[in-house]
């Protein structure tokens, strides 16, 4: 189960870099979801796979079955999903402000506050 | 209760300050909590002189439950985070509109005051990020409400490099946790005691050094700072001067001497030739800028090489001298950071080439810019010098010469910089209209007593460096030797 899940995540991981080196912001973010869903994988992962045997303390007992899955990495992924689901509301967002401020979401194109020396503006009086 | 109450208390405050952020009176409960936080960290750094303070939350035994553990450093940490929040937050009081309180300026401060609170105090490597991520998406508000231009350019490329930081951290985090099975940091030490040279720990190691060095701004991955650090209010400016890069080179000092062992020559290898071209290319990137604070942005950066030049060191005497660095650069990098405001408010431009004409205006303004300045560049007797003579004698008791020199031409590549900078204000004539150039008025005493106190704390530093040198340097033992906060985490009941 392992290596599969490990192939899974180094896909994930290599289409999420490629889209992150796009100088599209849109597509800057797809990458970054991709990559942040690899590495709830990889936490998964990294907690040993088993199968069929849920961490559930058994009737009458005080401790989880002997060989029962780990339950840390699951509360661990839990808080790393709430955590990037609220960056990533986030960051589409200021994105969407970007794009209308700016109209366009090629952050190359985007040098407000690092004007190239040529022509440069005043940007001291911030609106 | 005691380790809890620094984190607890900003945190609450950030709620009563959204609830109330209609009412003008919200900033004063804000500005108090502050105050109290500065209280609250001596306190921890008074009791964690006899020894590491630690707690367990939850009703759970350590390494089960999440930790939280005060030593010497975290103390200091919290203790300055209460000052900065305080003069940052008065400052704030003037410089920052009415509307942009009411959308919660001051709840957006307070809980990133309280996510920074929390990384300096926990014990648990997962908590440590969950922290990370408080003060990171405080700061995401910060730094662009108000919404000029400017600011949404800079919190984009801020935000970006910040998340893939983030993600580099928690993979690190999980691959810690298959190799040793735990995440609290005293066991976690334990466990992985003489495995450094293992593929799993390295790369762990790699994963977090990556994850800190993007938060400290180290190279390569410095360039958001001076992206964005200049679009924002200046009270956030210095705020985030004061707080958001020392998190990362506390978590860098924090982790590579309780978790990992420094001394493995790849990671103190990477450690010294990411400070050593940061110092280099922070100092030169400052002295091509021209504007206010995009040299005191490079600064930041060239400073913070120096700092993890200290870590990297690893001897007793470069660890002392940077847990003495924080307490040098944090005043003087604030004062500098809020006198730059108050120049650019009074000469109505952040331009090097638009100001000056502000010596005549009133020179009691260039003498107060000139303590933190002269400490920046190490003038003695202020902090600044001792800050360097501690590094420059702990690189060259290394044999490390080259390091200790590179310090010094730093040093006067600063005076350059922030020579400029005071030239151009105050002696440089105004370049404008005659009759827009500045008058001699007094900015309003909210803006003020913020730098006052700054430059008083500078000064005291200065003159007690004696005494906090001795405190650094137990820290520096604390750090250095781990094993009574190991064993005070892990034998601690709820």
């Amino acid at each position: 189960m392992e290596p599969s899940l490990a192939i899974v995540v180094g896909i994930l991981v290599g289409g999420g870099a490629y889209l992150m080196m796009s100088a599209n912001l849109i597509r800057f973010l797809f990458g970054l979801t991709l990559v942040s869903n690899a590495v709830n994988l990889a936490i998964f992962t990294a907690g040993r796979m088993t199968y069929g045997a849920p961490s559930l303390v058994p009737p009458g007992g005080k401790t989880v079955a002997e060989g029962a899955a780990n339950a840390l990495p699951q509360a661990l992924i839990l808080t790393a999903i709430v955590i990037g689901f609220g960056l990533l509301a986030f960051t589409l967002s200021l994105v969407l402000r970007a794009y209308v401020t700016f109209g366009t979401a090629n952050s190359a194109e985007i040098r407000e506050a690092e004007p190239m020396p040529e022509g440069r503006r005043d940007d001291s009086g911030k609106g | 209760m005691l380790l809890a109450a620094p984190i607890l208390l900003p945190l609450a405050t950030a709620i009563l300050c959204f609830l109330l952020r209609r009412y003008r009176f919200h900033r004063i409960l804000s500005q108090l909590s502050a105050l109290a936080l500065i209280v609250l960290g001596i306190v921890i750094l008074l009791e964690a002189i006899e020894g590491p303070v630690t707690a367990q939350m939850g009703g759970w035994a350590a390494p089960f439950g999440i930790t939280l553990a005060g030593d010497v450093l975290s103390g200091i940490m919290v203790t300055i985070t209460g000052l900065a929040a305080f003069t940052a937050l008065t400052y704030a009081t003037v410089e920052v509109d009415t509307a942009t309180e009411q959308l919660g300026f001051h709840a957006l401060a307070q809980s990133m005051v309280g996510g920074v609170c929390g990384a300096f105090l926990t014990g648990d490597l997962f908590n440590l990020y969950v922290w990370f991520e408080v003060m990171l998406i405080s700061s995401f508000g910060l730094l662009v409400i108000g919404g000029g231009r400017a600011q949404i350019d800079g919190a984009v490329k801020y935000v970006a490099l910040n998340l893939v930081g983030t993600l580099a951290f928690l993979s690190g985090v999980g691959l810690l946790y298959g190799t040793a099975g735990t995440l609290n940091m005293a066991d976690l030490g334990v466990k992985l005691a003489g495995r450094m040279d293992e593929t799993a720990v390295l790369g762990a190691a790699g994963l977090l050094m990556f994850a800190f060095a993007a938060k400290a701004a180290l190279f390569p991955v410095f360039f958001w700072l001076p992206a964005s650090y200049h679009t924002p209010a200046f009270a956030t400016s210095a705020l985030f001067s004061a707080l958001l890069t020392k998190v990362g080179v506390y978590a860098l000092l924090r982790v590579f001497t309780l978790v990992f062992e420094v001394d493995n020559p790849v990671v103190s290898g990477a450690l010294i030739g990411a400070a050593a071209i940061t110092i280099a290319l922070g100092a030169l990137g400052a002295a091509a800028q021209d504007d206010i604070r995009r040299v005191f942005s490079f600064h930041i950066v060239s400073q913070i090489g120096v700092m993890t030049l200290g870590l990297a060191l690893a001897t007793p005497l470069a660890l002392a001298g940077a847990v003495f660095y924080f307490l040098h650069h944090i005043p003087a990098m604030m004062g500098m950071f809020l006198l730059g405001g108050i120049v650019a408010r009074e000469a109505g431009s952040e331009r090097l080439d638009r100001i000056g004409g502000l010596w005549s205006a009133g020179p009691w303004l260039g003498v107060l810019f000139l303590i933190p300045m002269l400490s920046l560049i190490g003038i003695p007797p202020l902090s600044g010098f001792w800050a360097k003579f501690f590094m420059i004698r702990a690189s060259f008791e290394d044999g490390a010469f080259l390091l200790g020199g590179l310090i010094l031409v730093a040093s006067l590549l600063t005076f350059l910089y922030l020579g400029r900078v005071f030239v151009a204000a105050f002696w440089q004539p105004y370049p404008g209209p005659a009759e827009e150039a500045p008058a001699a008025t007094a900015p309003p005493l909210q803006l003020l007593l913020p730098v006052m106190v700054l430059a008083g704390v500078t000064l005291a530093i200065s003159f007690q460096a004696g005494t906090l040198f001795d405190l650094a340097a137990l820290s520096a033992t604390q750090l250095g030797d781990s094993a009574p906060y190991v064993s005070q985490v892990l034998r601690q009941q709820p």
